[in-house]
């Protein structure tokens, strides 16, 4: 449903960190879309400027956490001359709610946009229960 | 200043630093219409030429529109999201919509040169100065 609305920059936000890094640099979060359908969770994420084989996914203890790293070889040689953003790797954590099913996870980049699809397990999906 | 990055491990610092420095830099200032409208432009030099980078994920190759002339450039285009009908949403970050950005660069390009490439939701612009633009070297007879 896109309308004629007309776009305002989205300032990144970065990720605030219980530990801190050795090296300096800045992590981002990336913008999130969350849907749930009746058979799966779709998560969304943009990131920009990253190449889907430097995209690492795992979920552990119930807790989803995507992290995408930003290959600064094409920046060499570059002078900046005005700026508007700033460029850094990605990262996001979301606990996870229902029960995905592990091993049917289905990741898709495209566009600079990681579309995640996670299955839910059988006993998690939604029934509708009949009154007699 | 130049930027070099060859220790790997300051690589992406000192970049970032570099970015930051130049953020909200006034080099553009009486040419854009304020700043900040999207999408948002990074604009680097490259020996002689300009390269513009812009941050467009999500956005269809086909539905971008680049045009130049002379010292101006201007990106235009649409963001659709297409949400599949009756999900339950959780989380609505992303934005769409359509946008329409003129650039203007204090030097004068050369509209034959210009290359675009668009690669992982980044729009590259490389922008070459025109011939007539270049400097001169001018020898004392």
């Amino acid at each position: 449903m896109p309308s004629a609305q007309e776009l305002q920059v989205q300032k990144k936000r970065e990720v605030e960190k219980k530990e801190e890094t050795t090296v300096p640099a800045r992590v981002f979060l990336p913008n999130a879309d969350i849907y749930e359908t009746p058979n799966e969770l779709k998560v969304v994420l943009e990131m920009p400027g990253i190449e889907k084989d430097k995209v690492e996914i795992n979920i552990e203890d119930g807790v989803l956490h995507v992290e995408g790293r930003l290959d600064l070889s094409k920046y060499a040689g570059l002078q900046p001359l005005y700026t508007e953003y700033n460029v850094g790797h990605y990262a996001r954590s979301f606990q996870l709610s229902s029960k995905i099913d592990q091993s049917k996870i289905a990741a898709e980049m495209k566009n600079g946009v990681l579309s995640l699809t996670l299955p839910k397990v059988e006993e998690a999906k939604s029934r509708t229960i009949q009154v007699k | 200043m130049v930027t070099l990055f060859t220790d790997p491990f300051d690589a992406l610092f000192n970049l970032q630093r570099a970015l930051e420095a130049r953020t909200e830099g006034d080099w553009l200032q009486n040419q854009t219409a304020g700043q900040g409208p999207f999408p948002p432009i990074n604009v680097f030099q490259q020996g002689d030429d300009i390269v513009a980078i812009v941050e467009l994920p999500g956005v269809d190759k086909n539905d971008l529109q680049i045009e130049a002339k002379e010292n101006t450039i201007r990106i235009a285009g649409k963001k659709a999201i297409d949400l599949p009908e009756g999900v339950s949403v959780h989380r609505r970050e992303r934005i769409f919509g359509e946008f329409d950005r003129t650039l203007s660069l204090p030097i004068q390009l050369d509209p034959d040169g210009i290359k675009a490439e668009y690669q992982d939701g980044i729009l590259a612009l490389f922008l070459p100065r025109s011939e007539r633009d270049k400097p001169r070297t001018i020898k004392i007879a």
